[in-house]
């Protein structure tokens, strides 16, 4: 049980450092660049993915493009991509290391998207239109409440990935969380290893709470059928 | 070398195999051992438990509630918890990524016993199979096809993560990334990157090649107009 | 009134659906399309509200042409029940109603008022209201897809093989139901079913088409049982085509006999001790059972129809019922007005093979 003591030991001694919480390279301050970067890439991978796939399974057209992308997702290394864009692009802004987060949290999100509205009872989209209900309301008013379940699926999902990725990406100059776990490797400070480390492990799982809670709030009773009879 | 960056080839001739440990062919191996050795630790090891969910049903919710949280965990963090434990060896990235592996697995194990059809379990209790040649003649054949999918998305993002492990300097050909980023040059990054697509490929086709061969009869009742 | 002027469909792939298709549904009726599947009947239907566009030909709703009108606002105005309902998953009942009143943008107050009342037409309870599709039964989401259709009290209805999905016990009382709902409401109802029993029941004029998108008969059904344009349909019709079309003689001029009941307690009755049978009332004149003139202890069972307003399907069926070979005659509370007997029965039978 050594390393249980050495481990205790570090997360006392990183935790309880005083210096540890204050600046720019504080706990607070790296939890919200953490939390920024990760917002920011989840956000544009839900702007980009979303009405894609909405729109591809509303019409049936590019399918391919969300097989190859959901394979190439997987099969991609992220510190890879990560330092090939770092080298192409230089590291003057965040840019180069947002865009392969984006890139990477695409996929999940556009796949999970495109099944849900292409699972939709071809019943159910029959009858909205036969009730006259147009394109677009279709769409909105049908489509997207019964396939949100998978939607938010593939959001989490992406959310997982987004946020193991940042971590990765401070290797290369990104902010964050990961900075202690690279930096303190780097110059054997274990205590900062071990302390970044439970952090970043406690960021992923309350990101996967608030995702469970979104669930519960967004997805209709009907769809998600847990309803109780009133 | 006063004659500039040398090309791509040349640098995968220069380094390819120079007998160190951090030759292209070297990383290459440990890249397999430390991607393979999960994928069929995370099968084995899913399987009895994958069958202990279906025969307890409530251990399921526990056991998928308790994988789906191990999932959610970054892996570069957990290989530095590790590392207090199991040092810095290839087992600290091989522990993870089987147990990431068992995240998808053993749901798909379950979903595949749970697509036997009732009538199909029925007639086979009927006609006398005992519980366990009906689950290794019956249930478990029916299921490939559902465990092998879960196999397919396993094999290949095993693959991809493993070079995570480059930093803590165990990351197979994810050592070529980490090199590239020390001292600014491409043609590693390219060659890493190619090299762990192309492996992602191959392990995918083997696997839908193993489904074709474990599972004739979806095909040939594609094949016949029904 | 819906008017088909020579409609023919032909799918992109060559497949002539509907072929040179001419005919009227009358205001207020009910006309169902019948068929064997894949004879057109849905594609004809979807033609109406423009689910699919006509090849060839026009389609007129009280004269004005569909193509003239946006397809969504055309389809407001039609109610439409498919097969499995179509119930939108994530609403509750009452909104699922309410559905084509809120996109007519009625406020959300009166489009559930008039969906609460809709249901308790359909012959759901109210408590349904605030549940979802998945908590009812296949028979009840029926129900909530019929009064979803009629939510914005349309003119037309379009029904597409709306109980076909549910048990036997459950469609009957499904057609009943919309019988009754009809005849206080008096909608353009178009109705497809393969099930030619179901046409015949609920038509007030049925059109049988044939494979390839022909019409092959137009009549009410009376006449389409007794008069088969051609061997299809009376193929179509299949056997017991004689038997069925009785469904559609009135038993009004039955003659009926009264002297062949005796009161319950009123003591042996001697008069009536030449007669075979009798059959025993109580002594506010409803049925008890038939004594036998061979065995007077016990009473053998007996079968009723309501004379005048039963069919003379239900007479024989009556008949049929009991050893004694007579039909019980009853009025609408219940009490036997007459018997008729194998004799009356014959004589009426002959009528109808005539006519
Ligand atoms: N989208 C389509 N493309 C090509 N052919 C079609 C299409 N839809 C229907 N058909 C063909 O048109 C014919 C009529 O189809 P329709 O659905 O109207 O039949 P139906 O009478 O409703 O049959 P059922 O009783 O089985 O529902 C069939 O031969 C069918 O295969
Ligand atoms: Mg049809």
């Amino acid at each position: 049980m050594n390393w249980l003591t050495s481990f205790f030991a570090w997360l006392v001694e990183f935790f309880g450092n005083g210096d540890n919480w204050a600046g720019s390279g504080g706990i607070p301050a790296r939890l919200l660049e953490h939390l920024e970067f990760s917002a920011l890439a989840l956000l544009l991978a839900v702007l980009i993915a979303v009405p894609l796939g909405l729109v591809i399974g509303h019409t049936g057209r590019g399918e391919v493009l969300v097989v190859i992308s959901a394979n190439l997702a997987r099969a991609l290394p992220t510190l890879g991509l990560l330092v090939m864009f770092v080298l192409l692009l230089g590291t003057a802004s965040i840019w180069p290391v947002i865009i392969p987060l984006v890139l990477l949290s695409v996929p999940p999100i556009l796949v999970n998207t495109y099944e849900g509205v292409k699972g939709v009872d071809p019943e159910l989209r029959d009858a909205a239109y036969g009730m006259g209900l147009r394109g677009g309301q279709v769409l909105g008013r049908v489509l997207v409440p019964v396939a949100l379940p998978l939607i938010l699926l593939g959001c989490r999902l992406s959310a997982i990935q987004v946020v193991a990725t940042t971590t990765v990406a401070s290797y290369t100059g990104l902010g964050g969380l990961g900075r202690y776990v690279i930096d303190g490797f780097a110059t054997k400070d274990y205590a900062s290893v071990v302390g970044g480390s439970v952090l970043i492990v406690l960021f992923a799982l309350v990101v996967q709470v608030l995702f469970a809670l979104a669930q519960r709030v967004a997805v209709s009773p009907g769809v998600s059928q847990r309803s109780k009879v009133r | 070398m006063g004659d500039g960056p040398p090309s791509i080839w040349e640098w995968i001739g220069r380094n390819w195999d120079t007998g160190r440990v951090d030759s292209i062919s070297n990383l290459l191996t440990d890249h397999l051992t430390m991607s393979l050795v999960p994928i069929v630790l995370a099968l084995v090891l899913a399987l009895p438990l994958g069958l202990a969910c279906v025969r307890w049903r409530w251990l399921y919710q526990p056991t998928s509630g308790f994988m789906n949280v191990v999932y959610a965990l970054p892996s570069l963090p957990v290989f530095m918890l590790l590392i207090s434990v199991t040092g810095l060896s290839q087992t600290t990235v091989i522990i993870p990524l089987t147990f990431y592996g068992m995240a998808v697995l053993i749901p798909a194990v379950v979903d595949g016993l749970n697509s036997v059809p009732d009538h199909v379990r029925q007639s086979a209790v009927a006609m006398g199979f005992t519980p366990l040649r009906r689950l290794l003649q019956v249930e478990l054949p029916i299921a490939v096809p559902v465990v092998l999918a879960g196999m397919r998305v396993v094999a290949v993002s095993s693959i991809s993560l493993v070079s995570v492990g480059a930093l803590i300097g165990q990351g197979g050909l994810g050592g070529l990334f980490t090199r590239a980023y020390q001292n600014p040059f491409m043609p590693p990054v390219i060659v890493g990157i190619v090299l762990i697509v192309a492996l992602a490929l191959v392990a995918d086709g083997l696997l839908v090649l193993a489904q074709r061969l474990l599972t004739p009869w979806v095909r040939a009742r594609k094949g016949t107009a029904s | 009134m819906i008017t088909f002027d020579s409609v023919t469909k032909r799918y992109p792939d060559g497949t002539v659906a509907v072929d040179h298709l001419s005919l009227e549904a009358p205001t207020g009726e009910i006309t169902v399309f019948v068929g064997p599947s894949g004879c057109g009947k849905t594609t004809s239907l979807r033609m109406i509200n423009r689910m699919i566009d006509a090849s060839e030909g026009r389609i007129l709703l009280d004269g004005e042409p569909v193509q003239n009108i946006d397809p969504p606002t055309l389809r407001r105005g039609i109610g439409y029940v498919i097969q499995q309902a179509g119930l939108f998953p994530h609403r509750k009942i009452v909104d699922n109603v309410a559905t084509v009143p809120y996109l007519l943008g009625w406020d959300r107050k009166k489009a559930r008022a008039r969906a609460m009342e809709l249901l308790e037409r359909v012959g759901l309870d109210p408590a349904f209201a605030g549940r979802y599709p998945f908590q009812l039964s296949g028979g009840q989401q029926q129900r909530v897809g019929v009064a979803r259709a009629l939510a914005a009290d349309p003119p037309v209805l379009l029904m597409d093989e709306p109980f076909s999905a549910v048990d036997p016990i459950v469609r009957t009382s499904l057609q009943d139901e919309l019988l009754r709902l009809q005849s206080e409401l008096n909608k353009t109802i178009v109705f497809v079913t393969h099930d030619i029993d179901e046409a015949i029941k609920l038509g007030d004029r049925v059109a049988v088409l044939r494979v390839g998108g022909k019409l092959a008969q137009l009549a009410d059904p009376k006449t389409l049982l007794s008069e088969p344009a051609d061997d299809f349909v009376r193929e179509f019709l299949g056997h017991d085509r004689g038997i069925r079309r009785l469904q559609f003689v009135s038993t009004e001029g039955l003659r009926l006999r009264t002297d062949l009941t005796v009161t319950e307690d009123a003591g042996d009755s001697g008069d009536g001790a030449a007669e075979p049978w009798l059959l025993v009332v109580t002594g506010d004149g409803r049925p008890v059972g038939w004594r036998s003139g061979a065995r007077p202890a016990g009473l053998e069972p007996y079968g009723t129809y309501v004379h005048g307003r039963d069919s003379m399907r239900a007479a024989l069926d009556a008949a049929l019922l009991s050893p004694s070979g007579c039909a019980v005659a009853v009025d609408g509370d219940g009490k036997v007005v007459g018997v008729a007997t194998r004799e009356a029965l014959d004589a009426a039978l002959a009528e109808a093979a005539d006519g």
